[in-house]
């Protein structure tokens, strides 16, 4: 296994009031990711577990692309990946954010 | 609460993660994760294989309500190690099994899984081992253990011991129930035995129709969250417990399966002697369908 | 050691046991006088439908006759009988039903014993030996989920990775010190000193709680099962309380 950290800041931060959200699973070609809250608002940490290695510029250009993109501010993301494909992983990533931001029932 | 609801959107079981399983199942935002991913309860074991970990190891086990009731839930993820019995994930289903009996409340067990996760077998046979005796334990104490039956992994190995503890056994067509698996079957015997990529074989052999008519299971449903909602309210109603005489009346039941079934080479010949019109062509039977020609199936009647 | 010369340790005053097949099934004498009740699967023989119903039907009637004798369970098996035929007819239920008349005879107030003397592997283990109150071993005995070279090739890890690995964990390897260390089997007895005072002992100690993951958490080979499994029970109780205070 891989251990990847990054540490970025984010120019929007992530709403709602959930404080955890978790999408996909571990198999070949998926991932899950885990988002928490974890301040300051500005910045957005990731943490992968990866069993492909050798792809640390392309985590970096996906996840660069993705707090760009996405509401990322104040997430503390956990990542354990089975090998996915990048599109996968801004797929997932995506997903996250929009559960963490949903209302709570 | 008055009125339960529940999660109406159509969901495959089978394509489903445990996750969205569970959600759909109980009645909305009743659900509450014991020890959850955020807790990073990862097993302990597959980093000596170098193999990636999830944060629930698997499992995912906690409280909810189904029709207003309170029940305790776990759910196998399948896709992850196959949704194999590790350390971790065994001890979560085996804590939970004792609250139930320490608390008198009925369990749902989403079977997803391929039985025994091999990087930590050990551990994982010793789970399923302090597993089966915590559901009869909870039985014995007047509870309800239900297992639902119809997700990618199926029910295999250890898994479906398990299964066979328990008090009632919902399943779909989808759903595998079954000690060996078809490779090893195969493995073992030959492939003139069994041809492990005969899918229509497989599926009559260990799927849910077969299973259903021949007792294996209480219940069998449609492909359909809804469907193992409803069917799981209906099962929690009676509490048959597991003393002398359950066991003796499963006693004579699988006698009896022995003496009728014994001597035939496949399940066609079986469904032939249940007296179904047509058995070949039970695959193909639609839920309605093959619900009316399983009139004259064994029955577990509470023998289980 | 043999299946008789073990019956002959066991019970020097003597014992009643039938042979058929790969199965046993009889009476003895206990050193103190009393009655045990002895089943067993014998010969390294797979467990499959027909052998697991004729010991679930001996175990029903030991409860149905009312004796609260204890039952001794000698496990020398193989795995599960892996055909198309007992899969077919439903094994898993016919195995868990075996397991469940075990557990049912302790529940039932007979102290249950599996004697491990030879091999017993997956399905079989778990319908016999693991389902009884203690589980012993003779030295020699091999309990396996799966053995080595099957596991290589599931796992597709060369074998000489996998033996380098299992030199460091307890918890995946075939053996029967590893299914001690991780506490499934109790205790290991001594094959030179005699055999019925070591079975006096294992039946003067109460039963009825599974020990299983405080030995593994004490012998070192399975640390968490133990610990995550009270975590759960905690929640689940606190939770409980919660909704009904709430």
């Amino acid at each position: 296994m891989e251990k990847l950290s990054f540490r970025l800041t984010a120019p929007r931060s992530a709403g709602g009031t959930r404080a955890q959200a978790i999408v996909g699973v571990v198999a070949s070609g998926n991932l899950e990711v885990l988002l928490e809250r974890s301040p300051p608002a500005d910045t957005c940490t990731i943490d992968i577990a990866t069993a492909a290695h050798g792809f640390g510029a392309v985590w970096d250009a996906v996840v660069r692309d993705f707090v760009t993109r996405r509401p990322a501010g104040g997430l503390r993301i956990s990542i354990n990946d089975g090998g996915a494909r990048p599109d996968t992983v801004a797929l997932r990533l995506a997903q996250g954010v929009r559960k963490i931001e949903e209302p709570e029932r | 609460m008055t009125a339960a609801t529940c999660n109406d959107v159509s969901l495959s079981w089978y394509e489903a993660s445990a996750r969205q399983r569970i959600d759909a199942l109980v009645d909305a935002g009743s659900f509450c994760e014991f020890i959850g991913p955020e807790l990073r309860e990862i097993s302990p074991h597959l980093a000596i294989f170098d193999l990636p970990e999830q944060f629930d190891d698997g499992i995912v086990v906690g409280r909810g309500r189904l029709d207003g009731k309170a029940v305790l839930l776990a759910a196998q993820e399948g896709r992850f190690m196959g949704g194999a019995f590790g350390e971790v994930h065994g001890a979560k289903l085996t804590g939970l099994l004792r609250a139930a009996r320490a608390l008198s409340q009925d369990v749902l067990i989403l079977f997803d899984t391929g039985g025994v996760r091999l990087q930590e077998a050990n551990a994982g046979e010793l789970a399923i081992a302090e597993i089966m005796r915590a559901v009869i334990e909870a039985r014995r104490a007047g509870v309800n253990v239900v297992g639902l039956i119809g997700g990618r992994a199926g029910c295999y190995g250890g898994g479906s011991l398990i299964a066979g503890t328990c008090s009632k056994v919902i399943i779909s067509e989808q759903g595998r129930l079954s000690v060996s698996g078809p490779e090893v079957i195969e493995t073992n015997r030959g492939i003139e035995e069994f041809d492990s990529r005969d899918r229509a074989l497989v599926w009559r052999t260990m799927g849910g129709k077969h299973r259903f008519l021949i007792g294996g299971a209480d219940a069998f449903v449609d492909d359909e969250a809804l469907a193992f909602r409803q069917s799981a309210i209906v099962a929690l109603k009676i509490s048959p417990g597991c003393d002398v005489a359950v066991l003796a009346a499963e006693q004579a039941r699988l006698e009896r399966r022995l003496q009728r079934f014994g001597e035939v080479e496949d399940a066609v010949e079986i469904w032939q002697t249940l007296g179904i019109d047509q058995p070949t062509e039970i695959p193909a039977r639609p839920t309605g369908a093959f619900l009316r020609a399983a009139n004259n199936r064994e029955s577990a009647d509470d023998a289980r | 050691m043999t299946l008789d010369d073990i019956l002959a340790g066991l019970f020097p005053n003597g014992s009643s046991i039938e042979t058929s097949g790969a199965m046993i099934s009889g009476q003895a004498v206990l050193s103190g006088g009393g009655p045990i009740h002895v089943l067993g699967i014998t010969q390294g023989q797979p467990l499959g439908v027909d052998e697991a119903i004729v010991l679930a039907g001996r175990l029903i009637e030991i409860v149905k006759s009312g004796n609260r004798a204890p039952i001794l369970i000698l496990v020398d098996s193989a795995s599960q009988r892996m055909s198309k035929r007992d899969e077919l007819l439903g094994l898993s239920e016919y195995l868990s039903h075996l397991a469940k008349t075990l557990l049912l005879a302790e529940a039932e107030g007979h102290h249950t014993i599996g004697l491990l003397y030879g091999g017993s592997a997956a399905g079989a283990f778990i319908a016999t030996a693991l389902a009884t109150g203690t589980l012993v071993a003779l030295p020699g005995a091999h309990p396996a989920v799966m053995d080595l070279p099957s596991m290589a090739r599931v796992t597709k890890l060369p074998i000489d990775v996998l033996k380098a690995k299992a030199e460091a964990t307890p918890v995946f390897a075939p053996g029967l010190d590893n299914m001690v260390r991780t506490g499934g089997i109790d205790v290991v007895w001594d094959a030179g000193a005699p055999l019925a005072p070591q079975l006096a002992a294992v039946l003067q100690r109460p039963q009825g709680q599974d020990d299983r993951s405080r030995l593994g958490a004490a012998r070192g080979g399975r640390r968490k099962a133990l610990e995550i499994a009270d975590r759960v029970v905690a929640l689940a109780t606190a939770s409980h309380q919660d909704a009904r205070h709430g």
